[in-house]
């Protein structure tokens, strides 16, 4: 199996997940900017995320099995790439002919997967439990007000606030390398970094602005 | 100019190695780097000490064997030049300057500052070549209409001497630059269509093999490349990979190898 061993198929098979996750990213902030905009459409809108068949029969174990597949390729890659010079160098001067954010991919990844483990603990796991576990009745309008009530606490929001940041620095480097990964570099490959500059910005700072305005307007 | 070396020596590829100081005086901005080590050798001679064991060879930027890690970066800080075109005049009276061999568990230290860059030689044998009829009925490769685009591209991928500087300046140490110019050289021409897909495969898995690491897109590569190898090349290579694996599954399927003939 090619895609087991061979450098190019995994770094294919890390850009596609990585894109798929981006994708998700951009639905996952549509519904989460209606909270400020209007509570009610979040409620609805949440309602039917939590509810539909697709959603949480398929489309979920999809996104969760993209997670842990981008996780552990990742790490894989990390593991060989570190074992490919064993003697490091006295005198490295990487920031001369490369970012920051595309050298340390590993770890603005581990902060991500750290705060996606809080996110899970604060959202996931009580929503699980909540109607599968519980059986609780439906009750559209229950999300919103839980929202809020999460991001009360200082902490919590400012370390959201920080892994959106890292989030920011995954994206700058992660967003147009899976199409250079993909063999996608041409003459559109200019426009698609400046797309990756404003989505890498735009959409962890929209986070960033939705957890501060909830924080705000307990 | 008075400058403080610190050169990584090392007796053989077993032997550990270490950086030593070497304070040195008297050099000029007109020297270039290797005469600068020239100077060094001369002096470290007369008082009956072992020189800096260093690759060079035309000490014009085309042979691709000087190999220096210079101040954290290969062929050291200017751009689009090996260390031979390197000049004194890039440092300061007074500076500090750290020599180390390229790094990379493909790249072994034979001795002080040289690197067994055979690994590269075995990628190329694997498939960087066309095979063509020279048995006196040899057509002119002229004759072959070749868009110009792709043979300035298909140029411009020949020009990579195969220094190992993207395998120095990478932090994974990985040879896709090296390796992704090699197959570019032949992709884009017509003479190299017929064996595209052994190529990329078999020159792909001899990379892996070597243990040179992975490409993550930081593009410091490109970046160090004496030659000007932009990452276009990587994207070229990748695409080539992808539609070999794809073909050659089928292609296999179809033809009948001499192990398992019918006729057996």
């Amino acid at each position: 199996m090619a895609i087991l061993t061979s450098s190019i198929a995994r770094k294919v098979a890390m850009a596609l997940s990585g894109l798929f996750l981006v994708l998700f990213l951009a639905q996952h902030f549509t519904i989460n900017i209606t909270s400020v905009i209007d509570p009610e459409t979040f409620n609805s809108l949440s309602h039917f995320m939590g509810h539909n068949f697709v959603v949480q029969f398929i489309a979920q174990p999809i996104l969760i099995f993209g997670v842990v597949f981008h996780f552990i390729m990742g790490l894989i890659l990390e593991i060989r790439n570190r074992g490919a010079r064993s003697i490091k160098y006295q005198s490295f001067k990487g920031n001369n002919n490369s970012t920051w954010a595309s050298r340390n991919m590993l770890i603005s990844g581990a902060v991500i997967l750290a705060f996606l483990g809080l996110h899970f603990y604060d959202f996931w796991f009580p929503e699980i439990v909540h109607k599968y576990v519980e059986s609780n009745p439906m009750d559209p309008t229950r999300y919103y007000p839980d929202l809020v009530q999460k991001f009360e606490s200082p902490v919590r929001t400012g370390l959201y606030c920080l892994a959106f940041v890292l989030l920011a620095l995954h994206l700058w480097h992660g967003f147009a390398s899976s199409f250079q990964s993909m063999g996608w570099n041409n003459k559109y490959s200019k426009g698609l970094r400046g797309f990756t500059k404003f989505y890498a910005i735009f959409i962890p700072l929209g986070f960033i602005f939705i957890a501060i305005y909830l924080h705000l307007n307990q | 100019m008075k400058l403080t070396l610190k050169i990584w020596r090392q007796k053989n590829h077993d032997a550990k190695g270490e950086l030593k100081t070497y304070p040195i005086d008297g050099i000029e901005g007109d020297m270039s780097f290797l005469e600068m080590l020239d100077v060094l050798n001369e002096g470290l001679i007369n008082n009956g000490e072992e020189p800096v064991v260093f690759d060079h060879d035309c000490r014009e930027g085309i042979c691709g064997s000087c190999s220096l890690q210079i101040n954290g970066e290969p062929h050291g800080p200017d751009r689009l030049i090996t260390t031979c075109q390197l000049h004194m005049r890039s440092f300061k009276d007074g500076d500090t300057i750290v020599i180390e061999p390229f790094r990379a568990n493909a790249f072994p230290v034979i001795k002080d500052l040289v690197v067994d860059r055979s690994a590269f030689d075995r990628i190329q044998q694997a498939g960087g070549y066309v095979s063509v009829n020279t048995s006196g009925n040899t057509v002119d490769a002229n004759s072959i209409p070749v868009n110009k685009h792709d043979a300035d591209e298909s140029f411009n991928a020949a020009t990579c001497i195969g220094c190992g500087a993207c395998v120095a300046a990478c932090k994974n140490a990985s040879a896709m630059l090296f390796t992704s110019a090699k197959i570019s050289q032949f992709a884009l021409l017509p003479q190299g269509k017929i064996e595209a897909t052994e190529r990329a495969l078999n020159m792909v898995k001899q990379m892996d093999e070597e243990g040179f690491g992975n490409c993550s897109n930081t593009g410091a590569c490109e970046i160090e490349c004496p030659k000007g190898i932009t990452l276009v090349n990587i994207a070229r290579m990748n695409r080539e990979y992808v539609s070999a694996s794809l073909e050659a599954p089928l292609s296999n399927a179809w033809s009948i190898d001499d192990e398992s003939s019918l006729f057996d």
